[in-house]
């Protein structure tokens, strides 16, 4: 090489390097419709949890001289059809909701990364035949599935768990699977491989780890679908048992006295709306952040 | 003003906004073209040249770029004041374009023969039928053979190099006055780059076109032109007849570009290359701006340099003296 | 692609196959039976209706013989409503659910892609930013909310429209409405981004330098990329399309297939259930054969070998 070439190039100011993660968390906290999802899930999940411990009604507390009374001091969402208290009824309603979101969107993530995971990583007609199984699950009915297993089986809410979490691991092993095949041929897994580092250890340690970014993206997309099919299922009567409320049960008691008492369906279904509309802003506000590749613009 | 120029580029700048910055990528450039002549524009990537040819069919998307100041002067108008249907009727028909990717710059999802049909219909108001006509006269001149049948292929069927000859048939459909070719070969294989120069050229005689001829590479200009421009971060820093730049360069960024160019006849054992990176432009130094990597920098070079006439065709802007 | 056709055809039999198979066993293995319910039968009449519907047979000889049943088109008995056949009621609620579906997809291609392409033109202008956040909205919003709420609003307050009637044309706007929210969001969001992508591609820059007028370069040269992502999204939104109609028809109290379903499941009423799953899954299969065939006519470089 000439000498000439190297000279001067420290002229160059350096570019100011930043991990990937305070990239996105600075990116994320530009973002005014991600950060005030952010604010408006921490409220309900605040409200919903000690919300219910201030008030002097509990959810199943039945009072059916009071039902179906318009809000007021005393009940300020009002009652319903058995003249419980509609926003003590909200907020635990809410508690089931968020933790049937979670719940379910945890076992979707621990099967969706570790399939995708396993078949990325081993390649070959492992691949194949795993990816073959997702894409014939794929072209299942699920929700009819669903309809049809809950109906049939016990509509206990731990079911709902797996039920919800097990059909929405497919989308999460697929990107999983996508990230690992781009990784796994890159040079430090090659070196993890040379030291002799045991393959279980290597998906664990160094493959899973770099896929996190698109993961956590789905992740946080799934939590409101996950959310939104209990809901879909509670409305149908096959989800969350009374006495016990969801979201979805309360508008499914307040269709039915919808042109007399209304509140009964309004206040528990903007609830509801509101939070998906707010998981999803910072869903998408996370996609954003995390990887400016995928970016809508 | 002599009516044999067709265009006059004046203090060109087009600038691009973006998180707070800005950058200049073009700023400042002034250029003539005489009718029938061939010009080179010559630079590293990032030097302005692309935007600088966008520039003049205002064709920079904005946000994030936008032209802000200067003129370019076409058959006596300013093309910066045209109304956008004035510009449309441009575009195409008198100034046409050749871009760098000939494997991106055709619209995948239609027939090479409805691209080419709808030019012709929209500025010369053929009929279907005639513009398909015409679409087959003109692959057939630009040298695809059994036109007629491949008017109706997809541009994923054709390979690089027909693609181009594809975009040349295109952009020489409405006889334009001037052409200006973006990088038209960088894509190209290396044979296949010298057959579509020879391409360009032989119709710039028959159809009587002025040629923009935009280039990384001083060895494609050298046979091809008349005058270049060589441009340096978003300026013209020489401007000469193609012959006398590459004989007597002033500047001295066109001196580390021609003595990079690998010359076969001298025993060389390496390439010269020119130190340092080419430049940010959202953060220039101060004065001349390639003082960093300049191997002559002066106390001179902390101010910029203004353009110098050396001779009554030859440009500068350096601070040295002949 | 007459080759590709039969081709998918013959590999939706495994598929089905699987899924007859799985539905099958899942339903009988339930603890219950589609008369146990019905406290009012005495044993003997339990008995009775198992030994007419064949459910006294051993499974495997049930599913043998279910599957001849299905090789004849003939898709069994309801256990629900005496002297139906699947068949039958299939013929007699498609048409109403099917035209709720259509109609309301429709509806959201019409304004998805409309919106979606308005947004990329804008992209970043106010009107933008608003347009997507409504149809954030309508992605977050539950059917069988916004249902309830257009019912309160154009029924119960403005009385423009009826709540829960069914016969009439003007009857389908809102359960259309309702349906198609969610699709107009997503399609909308899905235009918006594709166009976006395709409108940043050299060839539309190519088509500008033309001299071509905006709307020739949007509509001839940018919209047939654009919408591809589009036309995938049919397969998939088809799924949760009909899923919605169960929604839709229990609010609107319209007399679907979604409503039979669900009242099938909840009454054990075997042949049905397994019915209409398969109906269902064989309406997938042919309408994601469906999307390829229009991706491959939209996109020439996609060739089926």
């Amino acid at each position: 090489m000439s000498q000439q070439v190297n000279t001067r190039v420290e002229d160059t100011s350096p570019v100011v390097g930043s991990s990937l993660w305070q990239d996105a968390w600075q990116r994320l906290k530009k973002n005014k419709l991600a950060m005030l999802g952010v604010v408006i899930l921490l409220i309900i999940i605040l409200v919903s949890t000690f919300g219910p411990l201030l008030s002097s009604y509990s959810y199943d507390q039945i009072n059916l001289d009071r039902n179906s009374e318009p809000p007021s001091w005393e009940h300020w969402f009002g009652t319903d059809q058995l003249g419980r208290d509609i926003l003590v009824r909200t907020l635990v309603g809410g508690r089931i909701s968020l933790m049937v979101g979670i719940i379910a969107t945890a076992v979707s993530f621990v099967i969706g990364v570790t399939y995708g995971a396993i078949s990325g990583y081993f390649g070959g007609y492992i691949d194949e035949l795993m990816m073959r199984i997702v894409d014939i699950i794929y072209s299942l009915p699920y929700l009819f599935l669903v309809i049809v297993l809950l109906a049939f089986f016990t509509k206990s809410i731990f079911m709902l768990f797996f039920i919800l979490g097990g059909v929405s691991w497919l989308t999460m092993a697929r990107i999983v699977r996508g990230q690992v095949l781009s990784i796994k041929n890159q040079e430090f897994i090659e070196a993890a491989r040379a030291v002799g580092v045991e393959t279980p250890m290597i998906i664990f340690r160094h493959v899973i780890p770099n896929t996190l970014g698109p993961v956590i993206v789905y992740t946080t997309l799934t939590i409101p679908s996950a959310m939104l099919s209990e809901a879909f299922l509670s409305f149908l009567g096959l989800g969350v048992q009374p006495p016990l409320a969801s979201w979805g049960t309360m508008v499914n008691d307040g269709v039915e006295a919808i042109a007399v008492y209304p509140w009964q369906l309004i206040f528990p279904g903007l609830l509801m709306a509101v939070t998906l509309f707010s998981l999803n802003f910072l869903g998408d506000g996370l996609r954003d952040a995390l990887d400016p590749q995928m970016r809508k613009d | 003003m002599s009516t044999n120029i067709i265009l006059s580029v004046r203090n060109l700048q087009t600038y691009f906004y973006g998180d707070g910055s800005v950058v200049k990528a073009v700023d400042g450039v002034s250029f003539e073209l005489k009718k029938g002549e061939t010009l080179g524009i010559v630079g590293e990537s990032g030097s302005g040249k692309s935007v600088t040819s966008l520039s003049i069919l205002r064709l920079i998307a904005y946000p994030p770029g936008k032209i802000i100041g200067g003129e370019v002067v076409f058959d006596n108008k300013d093309l910066m004041k045209l109304s956008e249907s004035e510009i449309r009727r441009i575009r195409g028909k008198r100034i046409a374009m050749i871009f760098q990717d000939p494997m991106t710059s055709l619209n995948p999802f239609m027939t090479i023969g409805a691209q080419l049909k709808e030019i012709t219909e929209l500025h010369e108001g053929l009929s279907s039928s005639q513009a398909r006509k015409k679409a087959i006269e003109m692959l057939e001149l630009v040298g695809i053979s059994d036109a007629s049948r491949r008017i109706d292929d997809y541009p994923h069927q054709f390979s690089g190099g027909m693609r181009q000859r594809v975009m040349i048939a295109m952009a020489l459909s409405c006889k334009p006055e001037l052409l200006i070719a973006d990088e038209p070969t960088t894509a190209l294989d290396v044979t296949i780059q010298a057959q579509i120069l020879e391409l360009i050229k032989g119709l710039k005689e028959k159809i009587g076109t002025s040629v923009i001829l935009i280039t990384h590479d001083l060895g494609i200009v050298a046979g091809m032109t008349d005058h270049i421009a060589v441009m340096y971060a978003g300026k013209i820093v020489e401007y000469a007849p193609t012959e006398e730049l590459f004989s007597t360069p002033h500047h001295p960024y066109t001196k580390g570009l021609l003595k990079s160019v690998p010359d076969p006849m001298t025993d060389q054992k390496q390439l010269f290359q020119i130190p340092g990176l080419p430049p940010d432009l959202s953060r220039l130094p101060k004065g001349c701006p390639f003082s960093p990597r300049c191997s002559n920098v002066k106390a001179e070079c902390q101010e910029f340099p203004p353009i110098k006439q050396i001779n009554a065709n030859h440009y500068s802007a350096c601070w040295l003296e002949n | 692609m007459l080759k590709l056709i039969i081709r998918r055809l013959l590999g939706m039999i495994p598929v089905l196959f699987i899924i007859i198979t799985l539905t099958f066993f899942l339903i009988r293995l339930a603890p219950g039976n589609p008369f146990a319910n019905d406290k009012a039968f005495p044993e003997e009449v339990i008995q009775a209706l198992n030994k007419q519907y064949g459910l006294d047979k051993p499974l495997h000889i049930q599913y043998f013989n279910y599957i001849t049943e299905l090789a004849k088109g003939n898709l069994g008995p309801s256990t629900r409503y005496a002297g139906k056949t699947v068949n039958e009621m299939i013929a007699e609620h498609l048409p109403t659910s099917l035209a709720l579906g259509l109609i309301a997809y429709g509806f959201a291609l019409i304004l998805g892609v409309s919106i979606g392409i308005i947004s990329s033109l804008r992209q970043n202008s106010s009107l933008d930013y608003l347009s997507m956040a409504i149809a954030m909205f309508g992605i977050s919003i539950p059917s069988f909310v916004l249902g309830p709420l257009l019912v309160i609003v154009f029924s119960l307050t403005l009385f423009w429209l009826p709540p829960a009637r069914w016969g009439e044309p003007k009857h389908l706007i809102l359960p259309a409405l309702t349906l198609s929210a969610i699709y107009i969001a997503y399609i909308a969001r899905l235009t918006r981004s594709g166009m976006l992508e395709v409108l940043r591609a050299d060839y539309i820059r190519t088509a500008r330098a033309k001299g071509l007028t905006e709307s020739v370069v949007v509509l001839r040269h940018a919209l047939r990329g654009g919408i591809i992502p589009v036309v995938s999204f049919t397969g998939p939104a088809l799924t949760f399309l009909l899923a919605g109609t169960i929604v839709v028809e229990k609010i609107f109290v319209i007399p679907g297939l979604g409503r039979i379903f669900i009242e099938a499941a909840n009454s054990r009423d075997y042949f049905v259930v397994m019915g209409l799953t398969l109906f269902v899954s064989i309406l997938l299969v042919i309408m994601n054969l469906l999307v390829d065939i229009v991706i491959g006519l939209l996109d020439p470089r996609i060739s089926y070998k």
